[in-house]
């Protein structure tokens, strides 16, 4: 199994955020995380990449044990993240955003800065290559130069794929990756995590927008109050029982969001 | 190519000066005063490392420069040391203890880090002043020597001493120049714009913190080391945390991150200081509402402030020169071309 998680339990003081979660996610998935608000899927997501311990459980990444393994460690084995509210180097622009997303697979240190080494400058030109590769790869090659705050929102979220995508990841997990944009752009991300998993990635989503979700996933798992309540294809959650009660007995009061369900 | 006032003519210019600068000033006190300055700005440089590359406050800095100062004056005068051996173990020992000190203090964050850092510099200046038969406590250590003489130069005038300072000066610039554009320090940069961002792609912070606090360490205790055998006489003062501030205000004010801020902010506030030497310690006074506007208004100092304004300056004409422009390629001179 590529992605294995197993019996996932995570405490919040009295609160469990997650409690006994299994998932299984194949190679070159698209697989949708999905439930009400507070469900606790983003703390699933801090799980697995390694922001938060678990209390209890493991994950295994490519047959390795990664639980409890700092984030850092993690995205140096292939598993990279975005994050709810977009999370990008405020002060910097495009370009040197993307670019730093290369220092993992780079070993450059200080003494190849003090004294600007070969491996320095073949490093720096290898990362700068990739950089604008990825930027090509979401469609901003571009607004290189731009600085983040004279972006769009829905550049933002393409500059945070690029980002991700430039630490070289099997596994993504986008976290509402579509919040906050129009349906228009809705669909160009879509179209754009599609792309991702026809490169030979594998993508881990949380997303609220079923539409979307619907014709992206190929299984989508669903939390309610941290417990796993379902697991499936599309068509078998779209008619599973627990799912429509989740939605719409447990208080959702937002039409949107359950209206495809 | 019609500006003559460009950053490389201006850097030129300013290194020439600098070179001249014992003929041009004939004032042996001038001189003195000059080399001081030179002498902090390499330890605000060392400061500007951490506090400006990584983002890390740390308030035991001028901890370090007296470690510095305080290892070469004990081991040339109590243990006998030949200078430039007690000069090394200055550097080094700076540097180690910035490191065993990093271990335990990046466990701690943000404003405990400052916290802790502050009681850091505070039980070294308490070692300093209470370690009396090592240190000589309040009297102080008299009698450092001047630098050794290296081959045929020798450090004995004013003159050649300036030189020395100056020499180190810009190794320091240097290295701080070379380590703001590389990938270590896009790293730090990194770091310091969002800690969470950089770990989920891959950064270790902790470690990148670290080595940027043991490299403003080692450029504390260089800085130190120069002051002590410049002055030859080091008392617990120079690990008060009141220098500690002046290094930090120093930094602010010429801008905190920037290659030029550290010497800019640095000279200004000595000169500044020398002529308002009436007012005494009044002189806070009239620094400290400056300090306030300051970091409200230019929260990246004179030079940060300067170079926005450049940079915006350029954009508008560049956006009326925009229907000249040629289509963009992958420019691999880039890569050099921050800041
Ligand atoms: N660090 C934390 N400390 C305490 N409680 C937390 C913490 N992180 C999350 N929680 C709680 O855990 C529960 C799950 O939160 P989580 O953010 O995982 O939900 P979510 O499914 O991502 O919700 P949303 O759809 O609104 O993003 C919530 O009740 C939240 O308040
Ligand atoms: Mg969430």
């Amino acid at each position: 199994m590529f992605l294995k998680v197993e019996q996932l339990t995570k405490r919040f003081g009295g609160l469990t955020a997650n409690h006994n979660n299994d998932l299984e996610v194949h190679k070159g998935h698209i697989h949708a995380i999905i439930g009400p608000n507070g469900a606790g899927k983003t703390t699933f997501f801090n799980l697995i990449s390694g922001f938060q311990p678990p209390t209890s459980g493991t994950i295994t990444f490519k047959g390795t044990d990664i639980t409890g393994m700092p984030p850092n460690k993690i995205a140096e084995r292939g598993i990279a993240r975005t994050f709810q509210t977009t999370h990008l180097f405020e002060k910097a622009t495009v370009l040197d955003n993307v670019m730093i997303g290369n220092r993992l697979r780079t070993q450059s240190g200080f003494w190849d800065a003090i004294f600007r080494t070969r491996r320095e400058r073949r490093e720096e030109k290898e990362s700068l290559n990739k950089a604008y590769k990825v930027l090509e790869f979401v469609g901003l090659p571009h607004l290189a130069d731009e600085p983040i705050a004279g972006i769009t929102q829905e550049q933002k979220k393409r500059v945070a794929f690029a980002l991700a995508l430039a630490t070289e990841p099997e596994l993504v997990l986008l976290d509402e990756p579509a919040a906050g944009v129009n349906s228009g752009e809705t669909d160009g991300l879509a179209a754009l995590i599609k792309k991702m998993t026809k490169r030979g990635l594998t993508v881990c989503l949380i997303e609220h927008k079923m539409a979307m979700i619907m014709s992206l996933a190929d299984r989508i798992t669903v939390l309610n109050q941290g417990e796993r309540i379902a697991e499936g294809t599309p068509k078998e959650i779209q008619n599973h029982p627990a799912v429509i009660e989740a939605y719409l007995g447990g208080g959702q009061p937002e039409s949107s969001r359950t209206e495809t369900v | 190519m019609d500006k003559v006032m460009n950053i490389r003519n201006g850097v030129i210019l300013t290194f020439i000066i600098t070179l001249l600068l014992p003929f041009i000033v004939q004032s042996q006190y001038v001189l003195h005063v000059v080399t001081m300055a030179l002498i902090w700005a390499i330890s605000v440089y060392g400061y500007n490392m951490n506090v400006g590359y990584v983002g890390s406050l740390s308030l035991a800095h001028v901890g370090f420069f007296a470690i510095g100062a305080y290892t070469l004056g004990l081991l040339t005068v109590k243990a006998g040391w030949n200078f430039w051996l007690a000069f090394m173990a200055a550097l080094v020992l700076s540097a180690a203890i910035g490191f065993l000190v990093g271990l335990v203090s990046f466990r701690t964050k943000g404003h405990f880090f400052a916290i802790y850092t502050m009681c850091v510099g505070f039980i070294i200046y308490l070692i300093i002043d209470k370690w009396d038969s090592l240190t000589g406590g309040v009297r102080g250590l008299i009698g450092i020597p001047h630098p050794a003489p290296i081959g045929p130069l020798t450090f004995d005038t004013l003159t050649s001493q300036y030189y020395l300072v100056l020499f180190f000066l810009a190794v320091t610039i240097l290295v701080a120049k070379r380590l703001l554009h590389s990938l270590l320090g896009r790293t730090f940069l990194a770091v310091n714009n969002s800690e969470e961002l950089a770990r989920a792609i891959g950064i270790s912070t902790r470690k990148n913190q670290l080595l940027s606090f043991v490299i403003s360490c080692f450029f504390a205790g260089l800085a130190g080391a120069l002051y002590a055998s410049f002055v030859r006489f080091i008392g617990p003062d120079i690990a008060s945390i009141v220098l500690g501030f002046e290094m930090l205000m120093y930094l602010i004010i010429g801008g905190i991150g920037t290659l030029a801020g550290p010497l800019v902010g640095t000279l200004l506030m000595v000169w500044l200081t020398q002529s308002l030497q009436f007012l005494q310690d009044s002189r806070m006074v009239l620094f400290g509402p400056v300090l306030v506007l300051l970091v409200i208004f230019y929260p990246q100092g004179i030079v940060g402030g300067i170079t926005n304004h450049w940079r915006k300056r350029r954009k508008r004409s560049d956006l009326k020169h925009s229907e000249s422009k040629l289509p963009k390629q992958v420019p691999s001179h880039r890569v050099n071309a921050r800041r």
